[in-house]
C-alpha cells in the first residue's frame, strides 16, 4: 500500500512548525506559489495558531522544493516563520545566493544551513507534510483546516 | 456516466506530440482516465499539477494515468509544456467530446468533457467510477489512490 489513500489530516504534533496563540489552524501552503503569498498576509492576520505544512508544488513553481528545504533548514535553527515570512515578501529573489543573504540576515549558522536544507532529513521532513495534504484532499494551496475541517479563508476572516 | 463493470468502449487519439494513442495500448495495466474540461483554465492546471505530483507512485502500483480532453494536439502541448507535466494529454478533438460521449463523460451545455476520473482495469472493464459534482471541484489525489488500493 502507498502511502497516499486518504486520510484525515494529521493532528497537530510537536514537529510541526505552529506560531501565534489561539485556535489552531493548519495551513497547507507552497512557498513557491504568489497567491500563498498574498494569502498569507491575510492568514497572519487572524487570531489563531498558524501551524504551517509544507505543500511544494514543483511542477507549478520549479523553486518551490528548494524554498521549502531552505525554510525547513532554518527552522533547525529557529528561524522557521521568518524564513517563511522572507520568502514571501519577496519572491523575485530566490536564487541560491540569495538564500544565503536571507540565512546571514536571520543570523544563522550557513554552514549549518547548507548542510540541513540539502539533507534527506530535510527532504523527508517536507515529503511528509506534502504526503499528508495529499491524504487530506489538498487540491490547491493555500489550503487550510480548522478542527479536521476544511475551511475557506474568507469564510475564517468573517468568523475573526 | 459509464460504470463499473461495463467494458470501457476502445479509442485511438491523438496526443500532444500527435502519436496516436489507444485504450488497448493498455492491456496488461491498469490506466486512470482523467477527464477534463480545458488546457490552460485555472482548475484543470491545478488537477493535472497535483497529480503530477504523485506520478511515481502511481507508476509504482502498476498504473497509468492520462488526460483526455476536447482540446487539440497544439493546445495539448502547450499546455502540457506550460505545466511541466508528463501526464500524456489525448485529444478528444475530433470528433469533438466522441470519447467522452461514449463514457457519458461528455456535457453538452458546456460543450466539454465533465471532470472525471474513470479507472480501467488490465481487461479493459471499468472498475471504479468518479464524477466531479461540479467541473469547479478537483478529484484529489487522493481518491486514485483510494481506487486503484481497493
Amino acid at each position: 500500500m502507498s502511502r497516499l489513500t486518504s486520510a484525515a489530516v494529521p493532528p497537530v504534533g510537536t514537529a510541526d512548525h505552529g506560531r501565534g496563540s489561539g485556535p489552531e489552524l493548519i495551513v497547507y501552503a507552497d512557498l513557491g506559489c504568489p497567491h500563498c503569498a498574498a494569502q498569507w498576509l491575510r492568514i497572519s492576520k487572524l487570531a489563531v495558531r498558524v501551524v504551517f505544512r509544507h505543500f511544494p508544488i514543483a511542477s507549478k513553481h520549479p523553486r518551490a522544493p528548494v524554498l521549502h528545504a531552505a525554510a525547513e533548514a532554518a527552522g533547525r535553527q529557529g528561524r522557521f516563520f521568518e524564513m517563511v515570512e522572507s520568502l514571501f515578501a519577496d519572491r523575485g529573489r530566490v536564487d541560491d545566493p540569495h538564500l544565503w543573504r536571507r540565512a546571514r540576515e536571520l543570523g544563522l549558522d550557513l554552514e549549518r544551513f547548507e548542510a540541513d536544507r540539502r539533507s534527506e532529513e530535510v527532504a523527508a521532513r517536507i515529503r511528509r507534510d506534502f504526503e499528508s495534504g495529499i491524504r487530506a484532499g489538498v487540491v490547491g494551496t493555500p489550503a487550510l483546516f480548522s478542527a479536521g475541517e476544511g475551511r475557506s479563508l474568507d469564510d475564517l476572516m468573517k468568523d475573526d | 456516466m459509464i460504470a463499473a463493470g461495463e467494458t470501457a468502449p476502445d479509442f485511438t487519439l491523438p496526443n500532444q506530440d500527435a502519436d496516436e494513442v489507444s485504450l488497448s495500448d493498455f492491456r496488461g495495466r491498469k490506466v486512470m482516465l482523467v477527464f477534463y474540461p480545458a488546457d490552460f483554465s485555472p482548475v484543470c492546471s491545478d488537477q493535472l499539477s497535483i497529480y503530477q505530483e504523485v506520478l511515481p507512485q502511481i507508476a509504482e502500483l502498476g498504473a497509468a494515468l492520462v488526460g483526455i480532453s476536447v482540446d487539440g494536439t497544439w493546445t495539448h502541448r502547450a499546455f502540457k509544456e506550460r505545466l511541466g507535466v508528463e501526464i500524456p494529454l489525448l485529444a478528444d478533438f475530433h470528433p469533438k467530446g466522441e470519447v467522452a460521449r461514449s463514457f457519458g463523460a461528455f456535457l453538452e451545455e458546456h460543450g466539454t468533457s465533465n471532470r472525471s476520473l474513470i479507472l480501467v482495469d488490465e481487461d479493459g472493464v471499468v472498475e471504479w467510477v468518479y464524477e466531479s459534482p461540479s467541473p469547479l471541484e478537483i478529484p484529489g489525489a487522493n481518491l486514485i489512490f483510494d481506487a486503484l488500493e481497493r
